[in-house]
């Protein structure tokens, strides 16, 4: 047998070691089946927080209490955020096909740290637990939202602690995955891989590492504070005590607006990646491709004070946070223009895959949009804490990372399962889920430029027929996700056997068997041609 | 472990990931520093006469100790490097030693405090006023948090000194020793800041 046909035979699926069944998956130290176990923990925790978010828009479908009375939609909404954010947009990504696929496609044969990789899971999986705890422990669950601002997250008497700490955890798990990422890329490329012969999904990845690296640790330290506060009474965001709850809400978006980075970046990496395959042409722009992405991340530091325009600040200081939000929409607008300009004149392969990252350039451009109407000080003062600004971050978190990560997921299937996905459900999945968005989150825009507040089980009679509709979306919504994951997890058994590079792709995981072999290369690649190689 | 078949060392690799792991360290204090400044900039009298309550004898003592247990790390490295393991173990031994005598010394002082009845919570401290409380506050907080990373540094210590015993570290491969001292000396630097920060600005 040859070695290749003798690789492609024994992949990382059926790979047989010390341990079996289950413990042959969370003992396992190979990045593969580290990916597939976030990918596994973060759709069952993704499916947990779209319950959440459907029902507490079924509340909303008409004025007064519906199915839920006002502390359990506080709750409801505080769970919702603690999990989509820490626990699946944050890791989504990264943690997923960072982990399967950064190695492969910088020619590598792991992770450079491959046990700290799979603590990072079990700290993932214990935060989520701790976040989950929360719910059943004593005197009933977080009603803070997912911010926990000072001084309610220390004077409320319900369960906060667990909580709190668990987002902790998962902070320190995220920091450990992007500590791995960075020396990964820094040490472990393959010969002849320059860095400016790195396809544009590492470079993502090396983007979001800095920037899990260096602002996660802000928001650990005060959610420590939290901690203290609440087990000591020690005052640090206490105005009995002398504290400052603002100086709380500094410190918080110090690192939460950075988030909002190490959500996105992963995902323009992502689809950068499928929109050159599937254009069949070098990515446009390549080395501007790059400088956006640290630009981004860079100046994506200096803008936590948007979050705050109207907590109080100096005139110098809202100034300058709106400027320097104003300043991060050109390396964006750069990357969307690029996209579009690697089409031009390509020789488009309308697949699935394709259609999502059309989807994703849509609604990130509408929710980046949005984003500058709330990062101008006038507007902002008439649109903070309304509906308009739910409706942007989920353009942008969802709409963006959601729709990046589902296209992913469908590039990627067949190298990572080995199996090819039904294309015909996977489309109309896909249109379900595009319009169930729109109409969801569309009106929201709407709802909250007439006043609706946010963060409310109840509203006015005047927004009924917004959120109705709003309301009818989030069923078409959660049925088109319905589909694609039933279409996705019946492929895994009756899908068609996938060939190594289905969709014509050249970065280096399309070169190798699919599903890949233990250690993804026969022979150690040496990298010749640049990453986009369609001449 | 199982299905890892393909077992990668690079000395390099450890250390770049030591390093990164130092940033994150350092950051995590950096928040605290910044409460810090604030506070201290909004209470300047109330965080200069506290600061004068505090031991300097006693702060001066733990630095001493700490900055010595990090050259004794230090030593430590070249005597593994010069093939020395029986000097290496008496080196870590040594900086365990100081590291203990550090906390030893840290018991001793938050007792006297307490024992005053100056602990957050306390209803004595609050009758002192805003600027004490979030003086002391941050005192115990901060330290408190260093003290921690001595205690994890202690038992990394100790993890390396069984380790090089049974030559699992050894003059071929310590990386882990000079990792280990990486992050003790991380934990030194935190105590420099530490230390005029609420010992000496007065």
């Amino acid at each position: 047998m040859s070695p290749e046909k003798n690789a492609a035979e024994h992949n990382y699926l059926n790979y047989k070691g010390k341990y079996k069944g289950i413990f042959s998956w969370i003992f396992s130290t190979d990045h593969k089946r580290i990916g597939l176990l976030y990918l596994f923990s973060i759709l069952s925790f993704f499916i947990i927080g779209a319950t959440l978010g459907l029902l507490m828009k079924f509340e909303l479908i008409a004025p007064g209490s519906t199915i839920m009375d006002a502390q359990s939609y506080n709750a409801f909404f505080t769970l919702h955020g603690i999990i989509m954010i820490f626990a699946v947009v944050i890791p989504g990504l990264p943690a997923v096909f960072g982990n399967f696929l950064l190695p492969i496609m910088i020619g590598a044969k792991d992770v450079a740290f491959p046990k700290i990789n799979l603590l990072s899971w079990y700290l993932y999986v214990t935060g989520v637990t701790l976040v989950l705890l929360s719910q059943f422990a004593g005197q009933g669950p977080p009603d803070t939202g997912w911010t926990f601002y000072a001084p309610y997250s220390f004077r409320t008497t319900n369960t906060m602690l667990p909580a709190v700490f668990g987002a902790f955890v998962l902070g320190f798990s995220s920091i450990l995955t992007g500590l791995n990422f960075l020396v990964t890329i820094h040490r472990m490329r393959a010969p002849g891989m320059t860095w400016l012969k790195m396809p544009l999904f590492p470079w993502s990845l090396y983007a979001t590492g800095w920037v899990q690296l260096l602002a996660t640790p802000i928001i650990g330290i005060t959610l420590l504070m939290i901690v203290g506060e609440r087990t000591l009474h020690i005052g640090f965001f206490d105005p009995t005590l002398g504290g400052d709850p603002i100086l709380y809400q500094h410190l918080f978006w110090t690192y939460s607006h950075p988030a909002v980075y190490i959500m996105i970046l992963p995902a323009m990496g992502a689809i950068s990646e499928i929109i050159s395959t599937f254009s069949h042409k070098t990515i446009f722009g390549y080395r501007f491709m790059i400088a956006s992405l640290l630009a981004i991340a860079f100046v994506g530091y200096f803008i936590w004070g948007h979050h705050m325009f109207t907590s109080g600040m100096s005139g110098t200081a809202l100034y300058t946070f709106s400027l320097l939000t104003f300043l991060v929409a050109i390396p964006s607008a750069i990357k969307v223009f690029n996209w579009i300009s690697t089409m031009h004149k390509g020789s488009i392969d309308l697949q699935t895959p394709f259609y999502w990252a059309m989807a994703f350039i849509f609604v990130f451009m509408i929710g980046g949009f949005s984003g500058l109407i709330l990062g101008s000080l006038a507007a902002n003062v008439h649109l903070h804490n309304t509906h308009f600004v739910v409706a942007h971050f989920h353009f942008i978190v969802f709409g963006g990372t959601g729709f990046a990560f589902f296209g992913a997921a469908h590039y990627w299937f067949p190298k990572i399962t080995g199996r090819m996905y039904d294309t015909k459900w996977a489309n109309i999945g896909l249109v379900l889920f595009f319009l169930g968005f729109i109409t969801l989150y569309g009106p929201m825009f709407y709802l909250g430029f007439k006043g609706m507040p946010r963060r409310y089980f109840d509203y006015d009679e005047v927004f009924h027929a917004g959120n109705i509709i709003s309301t009818m979306g989030s069923w078409v919504l959660y049925s088109g996700l319905a589909i694609i994951l039933i279409n996705l997890f019946s492929a895994l058994r009756g899908g068609k056997k996938a060939v190594s590079d289905p969709w014509g792709g050249k970065t280096l995981e399309w070169t190798i068997p699919s599903p890949p072999p233990v250690e993804n290369f026969v022979e150690t690649p040496f990298i010749t041609r640049g990453p986009y190689d369609y001449k | 472990m199982n299905t890892h078949a393909y077992i990668h060392r690079d000395d390099l690799t450890s250390k770049t990931g030591m390093w990164l792991f130092l940033f994150t360290e350092m950051l995590l204090f950096g928040g605290l520093f910044v409460v810090y400044s604030v506070y201290r900039f909004r209470n300047p009298l109330a965080f200069h006469m506290a600061a004068g309550e505090l031991s300097v004898f006693i702060g001066t003592l733990n630095t001493v100790i700490l900055l010595t247990s990090s050259a004794t790390i230090a030593m430590s490295v070249t005597a593994m490097q010069k093939q020395n393991k029986k000097l290496t173990l008496l080196l870590l031994g040594i900086t365990i030693l100081l590291g203990v005598a550090f906390l030893v010394n840290k018991y001793f002082e938050w007792g006297g405090h307490i024992r005053e009845h100056i602990y957050p919570g306390s209803s004595v401290l609050a009758l002192r006023g805003q600027g004490d409380v979030l003086f002391y506050g941050l005192y115990y907080f901060m330290t408190g948090l260093h003290a921690l990373h001595i205690v994890i540094g202690l038992v990394f210590i100790g993890f390396i000194t069984v380790f090089v015993f049974i030559n699992k570290v050894n003059t071929e491969n310590f990386v882990l020793l000079e990792n280990s001292g990486l992050y003790w000396h991380l934990v030194d630097l935190i105590w420099i800041f530490l230390f005029p920060l609420f010992y000496l600005i007065t």
